[in-house]
């Protein structure tokens, strides 16, 4: 198979193609948008559906219908778009139902601007919607695994009746980088049991969220969680770098899990044993990795572009067994590796202070560095 | 019909199959059970139960999915319209239609509703206007007559503050995308059956292609209006009537030539 030079948003939007994806609904937002533009053109010109629609709620309420026929259907859009979209991510949850979304974040909170960011971590990973619920969350650091991610988002989805959301960002979306696209999957000509398509020689089918009875209610709780701890068991994904001699690990997630393996490798350059862990799935989180290089490590330093977002996971895992420390840029400014480069070298002296909360300490640093 | 009963009595009235065998779960004199009934009968005469997903909405009206013995689904509050789209542009030969109220339809969901319209959506729309929020105990909607008390319009609705009410079947109508747009009542047998045809013409619309089809369907509400049904009923006569005068706001040429 050839590799090209693709854009990330279009090389996502013609993998969906490939991976068999029947209705796309989205909005215009940037730095989304391309994927939008690409579908307009390809999904017509393949007889599958298209939707430009009126509003985010709309779109994604689209896509909830659309899910409704036991389709592969998906939608994009960028955070502000993505806070919109959050009532229908709910009820799909909620009935049960297949469908991909794609994140490409942005600087906010509000409209922010149109620069890359990972201040979508909260609202994707831990809920965003109402209710008990968990989205799968897939977390591309190239052009590539984004096109290979989502790919799996699709497969996931249905694997799971649950919502799938690649996680990228402005960067991601808008490199360009070689790769190679998936093979065509044919569509699907045999759809769940479930899937409200007539009833035609079969008993009625109704899909809805709602149940007034607590009991019940509750009931549909407890199967997402006993499914929730499935996907925790079989699907969490995660890529490590230079762990094996490694006393301190970086930690960080898509696009600031790229960079800060630039600034891992300068370190080791320079003799500094300093490894990588990158999250693939946000959504299971990889505690037990984590956990373990906690146990192993002289000191953590989680690298994100937002004030520390999964920073609290990765406390959360690694369970006081050392120092985690944090360095993140926001608003959309990305750092230059050379940042945490400094970073890496400063954990690597020792002695750190440990007080506190390690996003009090970096907002002290960063104070002293204005 | 053979049996020796049948000379003696002739059936003339019976539960379509395409309505399940439910008790209703509507207040006294509510006319949704009418309206349930209406379509239920279309579809059947259609034969078209079996290709007929139903999308309900938000209000006393989310359990339509309980009544009829067809595919359903139950959108977010004023989405039904999207999610009618998204069925439909994937089974694009399906026949599918929205169950919604006034305060699903013409509030939260205003801009759906006329952005499927606007896009010419080969979905068909049932909207019940009872001039309030049913399920949440009587509140003011944006169909409520300037004057009427609400439990959020206690002295009447005041236009100065609460501004007026939306003709819906009027805004519809006007959008180029529209194909059939009309307005019927529920408040005698003469106006039950021209609201049937209506409905009728309605899925013809969508059967044949012809794009997006919305009967408006007056109706009452004697709980929350604080009447007793026959009062309710001529309440819907003499006062709905007047604001929201009955007719067609848009037939398609197309759709002129439906003969029933």
């Amino acid at each position: 198979m050839t590799r090209e030079l693709m854009k990330g948003n279009e090389a996502v939007a013609e993998a969906a193609i490939r991976a068999g994806v029947t209705a796309y609904f989205g909005y215009p937002i940037t730095p989304q948008t391309e994927l939008l533009e690409y579908m307009s053109r390809r999904m017509p010109e393949l007889g599958r559906a298209f939707v430009q629609a009126e509003s985010e709620p709309a779109a994604i309420n689209m896509v909830y219908g659309a899910a409704c026929t036991g389709r592969r259907v998906m939608t994009s859009s960028s955070s502000p778009g993505v806070s919109l979209m959050m009532e229908g991510i709910s009820y799909i949850a909620g009935t049960e139902l297949p469908a991909v979304i794609v994140d490409v974040m942005r600087g906010g909170p509000g409209l922010g601007n149109i620069a890359p960011a990972q201040g979508d971590y909260n609202q994707i990973v831990h809920g965003g919607g109402h209710g008990d619920y968990h989205a799968i969350v897939l977390a591309p650091a190239t052009v590539q695994e984004s096109v290979d991610l989502t790919v799996l988002a699709f497969d996931l989805a249905e694997k799971y009746r649950s919502v799938v959301v690649v996680l990228t960002d402005g960067s991601i979306g808008q490199m360009m980088e070689p790769c190679e696209m998936p093979p065509y999957q044919e569509l699907k000509t045999k759809f769940p049991e479930w899937a409200t398509t007539g009833a035609e020689g079969r008993d009625r089918r109704v899909l809805t969220s709602i149940n007034l009875d607590p009991a019940a209610q509750e009931d549909t709780n407890f199967r997402l969680m006993y499914r929730w701890q499935e996907i925790e068991a079989n699907e969490i994904r995660v890529k490590q770098y230079y762990m094996d001699d490694a006393k301190i690990a970086v930690v960080g997630f898509g696009s600031s899990g790229r960079l800060a393996l630039s600034a891992v490798r300068a370190a080791r350059a320079e003799g500094i044993p300093v490894g990588l862990i990158r999250p693939i799935t946000l959504s299971p989180f990889p505690r037990q990795v984590i956990h373990e290089a906690a146990k192993k490590m002289d000191s953590l330093l989680v690298v994100e572009t937002n004030a520390g977002q999964m920073l609290e996971d990765v406390m959360l895992a690694g369970e006081n067994q050392c120092p985690v420390e944090f360095y993140g840029r926001m608003g959309g400014v990305v750092p230059y590796p050379d940042e945490v480069l400094d970073e890496i070298k400063r954990v690597a002296k020792g002695n750190l202070d440990t007080q506190g909360h390690p996003r009090d300490r970096w907002l002290k640093r960063m104070q002293r560095n204005k | 019909m053979t049996d020796n009963m049948t000379e003696l009595e002739t059936l003339v009235y019976e539960r379509p199959d395409t309505l399940t065998e439910v008790n209703t779960h509507y207040c006294p004199g509510c006319t949704h059970g009418v309206a349930h009934r209406l379509i239920a009968e279309v579809l059947e005469e259609m034969g078209l139960r079996e290709k007929t997903i139903g999308v309900a909405s938000v209000g006393c009206s989310v359990f339509a999915y309980n009544y009829f013995n067809t595919d359903f689904v139950q959108a977010p509050h004023g989405r039904a319209p999207a999610m009618a789209t998204g069925i439909k542009r994937t089974l694009p030969d399906h026949t599918v239609f929205t169950y919604q109220g006034d305060g699903d339809l013409a509030s939260i969901g205003a801009a759906e509703i006329t952005h499927a319209a606007a896009r010419g959506e080969n979905i068909t729309v049932i909207f019940i206007n009872n001039t309030n929020y049913g399920m949440t105990g009587g509140q003011m909607a944006p169909t409520t007559l300037p004057g009427q008390k609400t439990t959020t319009s206690v002295n009447g609705r005041d236009v100065e503050s609460q501004g007026y009410p939306i003709r819906v079947a009027e805004f519809l109508g006007n959008l180029d995308g529209s194909s059939y747009v009309v307005r019927r009542a529920l408040h005698d047998p003469k106006n039950i059956r021209l609201a049937k045809k209506a409905i009728r013409t309605a899925f013809e619309v969508q059967q044949r292609g012809l794009g997006f089809s919305m009967v408006e369907l007056l109706s009452i509400c004697p709980t929350n209006w604080g009447m007793k049904p026959t009062e309710a009923l001529q309440w819907l006569a003499d006062k709905m009537v007047t604001y929201y005068p009955l007719g067609d706001y848009k037939v398609n040429p197309a759709v002129a030539e439906i003969k029933l």
